[in-house]
């Protein structure tokens, strides 16, 4: 029986614009077959979002931009451009 | 191998405030790292009461003892925590080979806010550790962040990370905020590291030599910016590093194209004005 799973992948970016570079990666694998890790690479898989994009990926969520908190404004903490992107696979 | 203890320059301190941890290749001796390998593989040393001093935690002729009396590690330790820090905790992490899961990246022990003290942690590599050994995975610059233990778990690879690969005897000391991990072990071969992580117990200003404090290289060092930093955040991090510099260096006037010093500018009126409102 043919099933659907999903892969995603999550993309760090500099800014908040879509087509900015990418600083940060990360994978998972619905279909069982890689194991995406910590550390497993120095280089990303795409050089932008909007490459993903290209590549056939579905974004479905990117972060809100949030006003610091105030007394905040100068704090750094998680990084804030977290783009979320989708594959089907059938299997 | 010299004997005298070697303190940091202030360019080198500027490195560690900068991207939060310093690297020592191959500073321990041969004989050291196969005895520390045996020790290793016959399990973890006994724990340390937490805030024990040194000599306490780890007698004269012990092999941490003499870990910490190597010239260049004493040196840099002093420079960074102090003389007589507290040993806060310390343990062998051991990898098997094909050992299958990495850590996920997070910072030891809770959300750390202080902005001027910080503890140091220690890591000796007691054999070379290869790319397939999968040493530690450092973020360079990430240690000022507030982030609480794994909650940045999601994040696998950052640009400019730092995968380990060392000669036998390296050692790293890093800012108890750095945001790290072990890798997986793709090899055949077991891997140690030993970890000691020091409480400072004296004001960590100006603990190391400070003859080129005043060097164009301090400021180059801090305003180094890193692959994976957001070009907004960078600005932020560069901003928090100027105010840990400041602390450490006893300069509270220091500053980096006048971003500290441009947002807390508040002129005073001149007096016959403020008369006169």
């Amino acid at each position: 029986m043919t099933t659907t799973r999903q892969q995603v992948l999550v993309l760090y970016l500099d800014t908040s614009a879509l087509d900015s570079k990418v600083v940060g990666w990360a994978r998972y694998d619905g279909t069982g077959t890689t194991r995406p890790t910590t550390g497993d690479s120095d280089e990303p898989p795409y050089e932008t979002g909007t490459a993903a994009l290209e590549d056939g990926w579905r974004l479905f969520q990117a972060s809100p931009l949030v006003p610091p908190y105030p007394g905040a404004e100068h704090a750094t903490s998680f990084l804030k451009h977290e783009f979320f992107f989708e594959k089907l696979v059938r299997q | 191998m010299p004997t005298t203890k070697q303190l940091l320059s202030s360019v080198e301190v500027a490195r560690f405030t900068a991207q939060g941890f310093l690297r020592l290749d191959g500073v321990v001796p041969r004989e050291m790292n196969e005895e520390a390998l045996g020790l290793f593989a016959a399990g973890a040393p006994p724990a340390v009461p937490y805030g024990t001093p040194v000599p306490v935690a780890f007698p004269e002729g012990s092999f941490a003892r003499r870990l910490l009396g190597l010239p260049s590690v004493a040196g840099a330790l002093e420079s960074l925590v102090g003389p007589d820090p507290a040993v806060d905790h310390h343990f062998v992490h051991t990898r098997p080979p094909h050992e299958g899961s990495a850590q996920p990246l997070h910072a030891d022990a809770l959300i750390d806010v202080r902005a001027d003290a910080f503890d140091v942690q220690l890591m000796y590599y007691p054999q070379e550790v290869t790319a397939g050994m999968g040493g530690t995975l450092v973020v360079p610059g990430s240690h000022l962040r507030r982030t609480n233990e794994s909650d940045t778990g999601r994040y696998q690879n950052l640009r400019g990370q730092t995968r380990l690969t060392c000669p036998a005897g390296t050692v790293l000391l890093l800012h108890h905020g750095i945001w790290h991990g072990g890798r997986r072990n793709d090899s055949d071969t077991v891997r140690h590291m030993y970890k000691i992580r020091f409480n400072p117990t004296v004001p960590q200003v100006r603990l190391w030599d400070t003859r080129d404090v005043d060097s164009p290289a301090v400021r180059e060092e801090l305003r180094r910016t890193f692959p994976w930093y957001e070009q907004a955040t960078a600005r932020l991090e560069i901003h928090n590093r100027i105010l840990l510099w400041r602390s450490l260096s006893a300069d509270p006037g220091f500053d980096i194209d006048h971003w500290a010093t441009r947002i807390t500018n508040r002129p005073a009126a001149p007096a016959a004005q403020r008369s006169t409102a």
